[in-house]
Formats: C-alpha cells, sequence, structure tokens
C-alpha cells in the first residue's frame, strides 16, 4: 500500500486558558518584542500511514485524532497529508 | 475487604495508596500491574498517583490501552468503587469514567503543599464515611491538576451533585484564593453518575496517618469499607 505522511497539529481550544502560552508571551516581551499580543503552545506531530488512497489515509488520521492525539474536551486539531517522499 | 491498586509504568503512589488502604481498613490491598486484566477478586479499586506512561502526550491518556483499564471500566459499570488519586484522576477522565480533563496548573508551578477541600456530596462511595460539608487538609502534588469542562457541561455536572471535593479556607468557602491550580469552580474532585468513580487531585492515603502528619484522608478510604458492610457491593 503507498505511504502518506500526516502533518498534525494539536492546539488547546480558544476558550481553554493556556498558561504556558501567557508565560511565553511574557518572555518574548521581555525580549523587547512589544508587539506580541497573544501565543499559544501546541503539538506537532508527525505521523508516517500505509493506506489505500490519499482519502483513506485522511480518514485514518482524522479518527486518530478524535480517538487519541486530541483530547476533546480541550484540544482542537488540524492536519495535513500528502504522499511521503520516497525513502 | 480487598482492594487493587493499578500500577502503570511510571505510577508512584501506589505502595504508599496499598498501604494505607490495608492500615485505615484492616483489609488487603493488591498491586496489580497495568499488562493483566485479572482484578484477583478486588471490591474496590484505586488508580495512584504518579507519571504513568510518563505522561507521554498527556496525563494519563495512553493508560486506557492498559488490560488492567480496560478490566476497570468494566468492574466501574457493574458499580464497583472507583478512586483515582492525581495522576488516577487524570487516567480516569482519558479513560471516560469521567468528565472533563486536567490541565496545566494556572501558576505554571507544581504545587507540593497542604490545601484544605470541603466535602460537598457526601453520597458518594468515597465521601460516606465523611459529612457534606466537612474540610479537609490534604496533600497535593501536582502540576497538572487544573480541573476544566465547558460551561453547558460544568452545570449538569453540578446539578447532578458531581462535585465531590472544593478547595476551600479553613472556613470552608471555595474562595479563589484557596485554589491552588485554576480548576474551574474550585473544583477538587467529582463523582460520576452512579457515585461509585470518584477522582480528586488530592492526596488521601498521604493523610492517613498522624505519624505523617495528618489523617484526614482516612475517611475517604474508610468510605469503601462502609459500602461494604452496607451490602451495596459488586465484585471485581
Amino acid at each position: 500500500m503507498p505511504a502518506f505522511l500526516a502533518a498534525i497539529e494539536v492546539h488547546l481550544k480558544p476558550g481553554a486558558l493556556d498558561p504556558q502560552g501567557q508565560a511565553v508571551g511574557q518572555g518574548l516581551r521581555s525580549l523587547g518584542h512589544d508587539g506580541v499580543t497573544d501565543v499559544r503552545v501546541g503539538k506537532h506531530l508527525r505521523v508516517r500511514l500505509e493506506a489505500a488512497d490519499l482519502a483513506s489515509a485522511r480518514a485514518e488520521v482524522e479518527r486518530m485524532c478524535r480517538e487519541l492525539l486530541a483530547n476533546p474536551v480541550m484540544e482542537s486539531f488540524a492536519f495535513d497529508v500528502a504522499a511521503a517522499p520516497r525513502a | 475487604m480487598r482492594a487493587a491498586v493499578i500500577v502503570f509504568p511510571g505510577s508512584n503512589c501506589d505502595a504508599d495508596a496499598a498501604l494505607a488502604w490495608e492500615q485505615v481498613t484492616g483489609g488487603t490491598a493488591e498491586r496489580i500491574w497495568h499488562e493483566t486484566s485479572d482484578l484477583a477478586g478486588a471490591e474496590a479499586i484505586i488508580l495512584p498517583g504518579g507519571f504513568a506512561y510518563g505522561d507521554y502526550l498527556r496525563c494519563g491518556a495512553l493508560c486506557r490501552f492498559s488490560p488492567a483499564m480496560r478490566a476497570v471500566v468494566a468492574a466501574a459499570g457493574r458499580g464497583l468503587p472507583v478512586l483515582g488519586i492525581c495522576n488516577g484522576f487524570q487516567i480516569l477522565c482519558e479513560a471516560g469514567l469521567l468528565p472533563g480533563a486536567l490541565g496545566r496548573n494556572r501558576s505554571l508551578s507544581f504545587r507540593c503543599e497542604t490545601v484544605r477541600v470541603r466535602v460537598e456530596n457526601a453520597a458518594t462511595a468515597w465521601t460516606g464515611a465523611c459529612r457534606e460539608g466537612e474540610v479537609l487538609e490534604l496533600p497535593i502534588a501536582h502540576g497538572e491538576g487544573c480541573y476544566w469542562l465547558p460551561e453547558e457541561e460544568l452545570d449538569a455536572l453540578r446539578a447532578r451533585g458531581g462535585v465531590a471535593f472544593r478547595y476551600c479556607d479553613a472556613a470552608g468557602r471555595a474562595d479563589p484564593g484557596a485554589n491552588p491550580n485554576g480548576s474551574v469552580d474550585n473544583i477538587a474532585g467529582i463523582c460520576n453518575a452512579q457515585g461509585n468513580v470518584v477522582g480528586l487531585m488530592p492526596h488521601p492515603e498521604r493523610a492517613a496517618e498522624a505519624l505523617l502528619g495528618g489523617t484526614d484522608g482516612a475517611a475517604i478510604l474508610r468510605s469503601a469499607l462502609r459500602l461494604a458492610r452496607a451490602g451495596a457491593m459488586a465484585r471485581g
């Protein structure tokens, strides 16, 4: 089966407090980046998977995000799936 | 009365939980390695504190795939008392046995101190030996204890008596200043609809022996014993 590479981003939902992001923002401002108004810290995952086709791969990655990679209570996710470059 | 204390790779409060259970209830506690689904006939289950699976991905997120956890979910469905302490609370939320999620402490600091909690619901499997409104002094030790639930679900949780403990001051007031981690509505512990599954961030097993500084946690453990004596129990 063809190989695909998924680039997944998991972030806290807009309503959820992100104290880590706030602390990073304060750090940036204290370095002189006065224009920084907001920072959100998230997670990036790369998943390599085999699937019949791109549509199947996308559907599977969506399920992975819903079932494990993101906590639906506090997190939202986004992803891109593309054919994996030949090794 | 026999309790099962589930041990995941990275759990570190299992020995304390087992010891406290035995000392407080006079029963036996068996530490169950996560790879087995055999809960050895347990009448109560404790998910102890620690850093199960290194907190990888999210605290408690990977535990639900363990055979032991599948057995815990089944036992909870049959009405067995299940207590999640700290990491155990996180595991219960990730496994879907309790609503909501625990996130990073608002202060970003790891809080290791004694707090006060007020018993909000004295009718759960783990608060039956407490009085409603009673203030307990319990130690906390966590970096990710900020309980969160969307507003509409929070209303439903409160309406059904799902809040088991709230952080409070010495007078029992759920003051924001008494909240060590930013949890919504000062929530320190919750229960499921049936009342047999309870999760809390503080450590009752660390307040079960006078020599170690306090015994307010003993009543929480003793509550499950009270349930057994009342005969309202299933087996693991």
